[in-house]
């Protein structure tokens, strides 16, 4: 990039096709301009993001179309015989047959479903409710803010299980949707404080103040000029916590409060195989190794997404 | 450039002060910062007047309340004869649309994520009455021609621009709206000295293109000098001195304007030892609790109780050529002829 620009005098004609010499037309093309492209470029070169990239999409596709890897229906209980419950691994059963006797490798994929739908609908409405939120009480400060804040105090004060515990016994039934409920109430609060402490670095930033100067409307300056400055932070830990999520609703669901039999899901199968672990551990390590992985997973995207959005790190 | 006509800007009496609240449940105020402390001026069409002062004076606080991005505690401002500080929505919109700031920090002024001709053409999105949608593209194109940037550059993003193309931007995207006034808030103190020359002489060309009004605010005496037509040294909050540039440089007459003239460093060495070198004591008072009388009494050598005791105005003082704001200013016996 060239520092100095071309004398005032110079005609038009010359100082273009200077500045094309200088800068290059073809430099403009080769190198992505803004954070966003920067970003992804740079996520592209690195192992822990592809890693991590790869894992969950096969996780996704597993939740969208279980079937592309496992010709057994684990929801047709035609296909459990009790009579080979808890048998290990084989060519017909590949992680073995839980207590019932049902396929565990069937169940565990079709178990990503629940699992994937509670994380990124919590992680959906935290991000939304929370941001917005946080958006607002940032760039408006005064008494929303402080009510906004006392009130995110209150919640960070509930013990997490208690809390779900609570809101789900207001619901009585455990089903994927109130879980999802149960969780963004108790986790928005996080989400809104992250936004909050950005959105007020970013208020005070020169551009905003120019942009308040050329006349520029609230909505203007919160949604043109502060949230797209403000929102990495919300991203990257919107990005952990999805696996933060997936395991909060396998731990639920262990414990009896969060889906249903004869829903499947992670946290159930494991709570399921506890009892018989001694004899079969297939059940209980299984399902318990993807939720890991898959956890892990999206940990290590968030870690990658926060590297490449710090242009510190660059 | 020549001042002509009428003002378009008239400052009177302009106070901000800050409150200093103590307290958690129940917020008293226990003091307040007075950051601009009775400021009165003119700005003429087509003329520049230079603010000068050191840090924490209140040079960037007077920037603001002239943009009304701060309210005043008291006084006014009038841009076009029409008053800025208690406008709001539409008519402050309004009357924006005649005075446009250009910043100091070239790297914090635009927005990362924005691009330039986006950056440059926003005004027109906020005052959509002013140009036609369709016309909007070419006008930024025609904006960046004048600044002396290439046109085809509208696509790309503040980050692959230098520090002196960034406060061309930020200088076409102050004149978009075509403002009769520009408050410029240190617009080159961030660049290195090789472009500060070049977006000063751009400045002074776009005065005369379109016949700008301008504030200039820098702690660079030398550069004020450049640009201005008349200059007003600002302590601690008020206007110590105003005057024409010739008579601020050559002639400065409150004690304060001397030693900020005496500390301007100067290249060539001959007759650098003989040169007066005047050197304050101590640093400037704080400005939550400014000195009774005179403020740059404490400061100051010519000091006598009647400073301690009345507060010197700003005004012509007999055999004076300018304003001061000092009971005993330096005088001229000579004075030049104009």
């Amino acid at each position: 990039m060239s520092s100095a620009a071309p004398p005032k005098g110079a005609p038009p004609k010359t100082r273009r096709a200077r500045h094309a010499k200088a800068s290059g037309r073809g430099a403009r093309t080769a190198r992505p301009a803004g954070l966003w492209r920067d970003a992804w470029h740079d996520l592209r070169r690195r192992p822990l993001f592809t890693v991590s990239a790869v894992l969950i999409a096969v996780v996704l596709v597993m939740a969208a179309v279980p079937s592309l890897f496992t010709s057994v229906d684990p929801y047709d209980a035609a296909g459990c015989v009790l009579g080979d419950a808890r048998q290990g691994p084989s060519a017909a059963h590949w992680f073995g047959t839980d207590n019932q006797g049902c396929d565990t490798y069937a169940r565990t994929v079709y178990g990503a479903r629940n699992s994937v739908l509670v994380g990124l609908g919590t992680t959906v409405l935290t991000a939304l409710a929370g941001g917005l939120l946080g958006l607002v009480a940032g760039f408006r400060g005064g008494w929303l803010d402080a009510v906004l804040s006392r009130v995110t105090e209150v919640f960070f004060a509930i013990p997490s299980v208690l809390g779900a515990l609570l809101i789900l016994s207001i619901f009585r039934t455990g089903t994927v949707w109130t879980v999802t409920l149960a969780l963004a109430v108790l986790a928005w609060p996080m989400t809104f404080r992250i936004m909050r402490a950005s959105v007020i670095t970013a208020r005070g930033q020169d551009y905003v103040v120019a942009a308040r100067g050329l006349g520029a409307s609230a909505g203007r300056l919160m949604f043109r000029h502060i949230l797209p400055n403000a929102i990495a932070p919300l991203i990257v830990v919107s990005t952990i916590n999805l696996g933060v999520f997936i395991a909060a609703e396998a731990g639920l669901s262990f414990l009896g409060l969060g889906v249903q039999s004869p829903d499947i899901t992670w946290g159930l199968m494991i709570a399921d195989a506890r009892a018989r672990f001694h004899e079969a551990a297939g059940p209980l390590l299984f399902p318990a190794a993807l939720l890991s992985v898959t956890v892990l997973a999206f940990i290590m995207l968030g870690d990658a997404v926060r590297d490449a959005l710090d242009p510190k790190l660059r | 450039m020549a001042a002509t006509g009428d003002p378009v800007l008239e400052v009177r009496d302009l106070v901000k002060h800050f409150p200093v609240t103590q307290g958690v449940l129940a917020r008293r105020q226990v003091g307040a910062i007075r950051a601009v402390d009775g400021v009165s001026f003119d700005l003429r069409r087509g003329e520049t007047l230079g603010i000068v002062g050191e840090s924490g004076c209140g040079k960037s606080t007077l920037a603001r309340l002239l943009m009304a991005l701060e309210r005043p505690t008291s006084g006014s401002v009038r841009v076009g004869g029409r008053e800025i500080t208690r406008a709001k929505g539409a008519e402050l919109k309004q009357v924006r649309r005649n005075i446009q700031l250009v910043m100091q920090d070239p790297y914090t002024s635009l927005n990362p994520r924005m691009t330039v001709g986006d950056i440059v053409g926003e005004p027109y999105e906020i005052h959509q009455d002013v140009l036609p949608r369709g016309r909007r593209r070419r006008r930024v194109q025609e904006l960046l021609e004048i600044v002396g940037l290439d046109p085809d550059h509208a696509d790309r993003y503040p980050h692959q621009f230098s520090g002196g193309q960034r406060q061309r931007i930020g200088i076409a995207r102050g004149l978009a709206l075509r403002p009769e006034i520009i408050v410029c808030d240190e617009p080159v103190s961030a660049l290195d000295v090789s472009i500060q020359a070049q977006v000063v002489n751009l400045l002074g060309r776009l005065q005369q293109e379109f016949g700008l009004s301008y504030i200039f605010i820098a702690h660079d005496l030398s550069v004020v000098r450049h640009i201005s037509d008349r200059v007003g040294v600002m302590y601690l909050g008020k206007v110590v001195e105003l005057g024409r540039d010739a008579d601020i440089y050559g002639r400065p007459e409150h004690p304060y304007t001397r030693a900020l003239l005496s500390a301007v460093p100067v290249p060539d060495p001959d007759g650098r030892e003989r040169r007066e070198r005047i050197i304050l004591q101590g640093d400037p008072p704080s400005p939550a609790d400014p000195p009774s009388g005179c403020r740059f009494r404490t400061r100051c050598w010519k000091a006598r109780d009647v400073c301690a005791q009345q507060e010197p105005p700003l005004q012509v003082r007999p055999g004076a050529s300018h304003e001061s704001a000092c009971h005993f200013p330096e005088l001229y016996p000579v004075p030049r002829p104009y």
